[in-house]
């Protein structure tokens, strides 16, 4: 059995200038004590690869607050006005994705695929400077995948083995980028002893997560 | 009867029973108001449910269990959750039956642009484009106009959500059609005649003989 993490032991395994994902959705399932431990350590130069920046103060919102993110690969940061003035300031780089493309992107490279073609944004702004393929007449944009260095990520429970379930829409990216970084840290609701969580029930096998994070004081 | 719940209530005659639709956030997710539970249609939210229900009393709410824009939410009974990628998976994949959202601007080829004002305000297009390209059926439920600007107009002069012709509008005014050959006027609002409608779009409209009223009784409200 692996030892769990302290969220500050985990931020201090974690460098300037790294590549992240982290899960939630509009803060909902968002490994929020690994957010709080980075601020802490003051991290800087970071990118983001999540669903959206939430809200300022809130999740990923910290990180935005804090100003440790240098760039960020996202779908939505309509409240979080912080990131928008960030992004006309100049101060973080801001690369829009539509949210299906985002998470496939992320599905490549942890699938080992060589990216998808989707329809989404043909002719749009989403598909400026990008590839487009045509194959049997047909036009498609080219997602390439995405990979971090190390996926942040929230989970209902895991167990001493560091399988995981998810809970409700919590779910949302968290087992997509758990398969798409070299470092997978899981900061769980409850850890439960091996056996607790039903084989049918596990839907990310720990075998692919690094550690886990300890339960809150 | 205000302006949002005759769009509500038109759109509302839209949705199949039976299905799987989407409602944006804002106006659209009203929509579902109007929707009899016994439709058996089930409301997909893409932060990963399906069989979303109203919100949640005052001080029952699960932190672990909301919608899109992140207000909490509850599941009906036989709902299930899903992750990102199964849930846009229904979205593109063709399993949404329609999907419901609000509009900036509609064209006359039909097109769409809901999700950036350049130099203004620039959200990004979450889920939206995803939506519109991949939904069966494409529903935008707008005001007809903005501060007195018509919002149908000739070419979309904002960025597009999607190239893909939209399946109906709904406004405040009229139901419209994007066909092959245009804009179709399909009904009126309650009271208002083809002459308020035309003046409050910049689009060329199609005009058929007869432009019904749309089938919503104002009176009782």
């Amino acid at each position: 059995m692996k030892q769990a993490l302290s969220p500050a032991a985990a931020a201090a395994m974690i460098p300037d200038g790294a590549v992240l994902m982290i899960g939630g959705f509009m803060g909902v399932g968002t490994p929020n004590r690994i957010i709080d431990a980075l601020v802490a350590a003051g991290r800087r130069d970071l990118t983001v690869i999540a669903n959206d920046t939430a809200r300022p103060n809130i999740g990923i919102g910290k990180l935005v607050a804090a100003g440790l993110l240098s760039r960020v690969i996202t779908s939505h940061i309509g409240l979080n006005p912080q990131t928008q003035k960030g992004m006309i300031d100049g101060t973080i780089q801001v690369e829009l994705v539509p949210q299906g493309t985002l998470a496939e992107r992320i599905r490549a490279a942890g699938f080992g695929l060589g990216g998808v073609l989707t329809k989404t944004g043909l002719g749009t702004r989403a598909a400026e400077g990008q590839r487009i393929i045509e194959i049997d007449g047909v036009e498609w944009l080219y997602a390439p995948p995405l990979r971090a260095d190390f996926a942040l990520i929230h989970a209902d429970k895991a167990d001493y083995n560091r399988n995981l379930a998810y809970q409700l829409t919590a779910t949302n990216f968290n087992p997509v980028m758990a398969m798409a970084a070299d470092t997978v840290i899981c900061e769980p609701r409850e850890i439960l002893p091996v056996g607790m969580i039903p084989p049918d029930a596990v839907t990310t096998p720990g075998v692919i997560v690094d550690h886990l994070i300890e339960r809150a004081a | 009867m205000s302006p949002e719940e005759l769009i509500q209530r038109r759109v509302a005659l839209e949705l199949h029973p039976g299905t799987l639709v989407n409602l944006g956030i804002g106006l659209p997710t009203g929509v579902s108001r109007y929707v009899p539970a016994s439709s058996g249609i089930l409301f997909q939210s893409e932060n990963g449910i399906v069989g979303m229900g109203s919100p949640p009393p005052e001080g029952m709410e699960d932190e672990f269990l909301t919608d899109a824009g992140g207000s909490f939410v509850t599941a009906v009974p036989g709902a299930a959750t899903v992750d990102s990628t199964l849930s846009f998976g229904l979205i593109r994949g063709g399993h949404l039956d329609a999907t419901v959202l609000g509009g900036l601007q509609v064209d006359e080829l039909g097109r769409l642009a809901n999700w950036m004002v350049p130099g203004k305000m620039v959200p990004g297009m979450g889920g939206a484009m995803d939506l519109v390209t991949g939904a069966n059926r494409v529903i935008v439920a707008m005001q007809h106009t903005a501060r007195g600007n018509p919002k149908i107009v000739p070419a979309c002069t904002l960025p597009l959500t999607s190239v893909r012709r939209v399946t109906l509008i709904v406004t405040d005014l009229a139901v419209i059609e994007p066909t092959d050959d245009g804009l179709v006027l399909r009904e009126r609002a309650p009271g208002v005649s083809i002459e308020t409608i035309q003046a409050a779009t910049a689009a060329a409209l199609i005009i058929p003989p007869n432009v019904p009223e749309m089938p919503i009784e104002t009176t009782a409200a």
